[in-house]
């Protein structure tokens, strides 16, 4: 019953990335990407991950789509105008995909590893998202909140007016 | 037989995100591909939560997440800064961004 959920929302979420890779009126790819960031919460949830779930959502879905929506605006003159897109690139796109799916599908099915490993029983919440976080994995921690801060002077500097 | 279907379905997400990523001209197109591929990437992490030691997993899931929205940030600052320079933001016109 839950997988049958899985590879219907999955078969969804493959859609709609099929959508957000060839769509070419911009805003649209935009509101598919955000069917894609839902759906994904949807299966994080189905694979015993909500409160991973909900930080998709709220930061995603909120965060990324809004931001993904402003840079569409700010950068096309008319935002509801459909782009060029390269059909000269499209051969070597399709071909290189491929290629990188035949090397990873290969890799999934051969591994003789993965076919012995079952789904733990475990249930994890926040809590113990959070002791993971304020005990072993302190420095990455730590390390992720200077590059967060890095992150945003650097796109300030990059985008601020320089004085005449 | 669960976890390999799984990750496959990771794995044609991950590719069709390559695909976008090469194929669009428009900046903020590409952006959305990598976007894609951050996300396969995401959802393999969670796969292998369920399947492994799950806590350590998710966390992190959740440092991935933190580092998919700051390369957001910056890239969208950089396309922002190509239009202000060529006023349009297809991919070729980055070959250099000094002026």
């Amino acid at each position: 019953m839950l997988f049958a959920g899985l590879i219907g929302t999955s078969a969804a979420l493959l859609l709609c990335a099929v959508m957000v890779a060839t769509t070419r009126n911009l805003v649209h790819c935009v509101f598919w990407l955000a069917g894609v960031l839902l759906l994904t919460a949807a299966l994080f949830v189905m694979l015993g991950a909500p409160f991973l779930a909900g930080i998709q959502v709220v930061l995603y879905t909120g965060g990324v789509i809004t931001l993904m929506l402003f840079g569409v605006m700010l950068t096309q003159r008319k935002p509801d105008t459909e782009v060029p897109m390269d059909s000269q690139r499209k051969g070597p796109a399709a071909v290189t995909a491929l290629a990188m799916l035949c090397v990873l599908l290969a890799a999934i099915w051969e591994t003789p590893e993965l076919a012995g490993m079952t789904v733990s029983t475990q249930q994890i919440g926040a809590t113990e998202v959070g002791q993971i976080f304020l005990s072993t994995q302190l420095l990455t921690f730590e390390v992720l909140s200077v590059l967060l801060l890095s992150a945003m002077i650097g796109a300030i500097v990059l985008v601020r007016k320089t004085d005449p | 037989m669960e976890l390999q279907i799984l990750l496959s379905i990771a794995a044609i997400l991950f590719c069709v995100g390559i695909y976008g990523v090469i194929s669009r001209r428009n900046a903020i197109g590409v952006l959305l591909s990598l976007e894609l591929m951050a996300n396969a990437v995401n959802l393999n992490l969670v796969i292998f939560a369920r399947y492994g030691d799950g806590a350590v997993g998710q966390a992190f899931t959740l440092f991935a997440i933190a580092l998919t929205v700051a390369e957001v940030v910056v890239g969208l600052a950089l396309v922002v800064l190509l239009y202000r320079t060529r006023h349009d933001v297809l991919t070729e016109l980055a070959s250099d961004l000094k002026r």
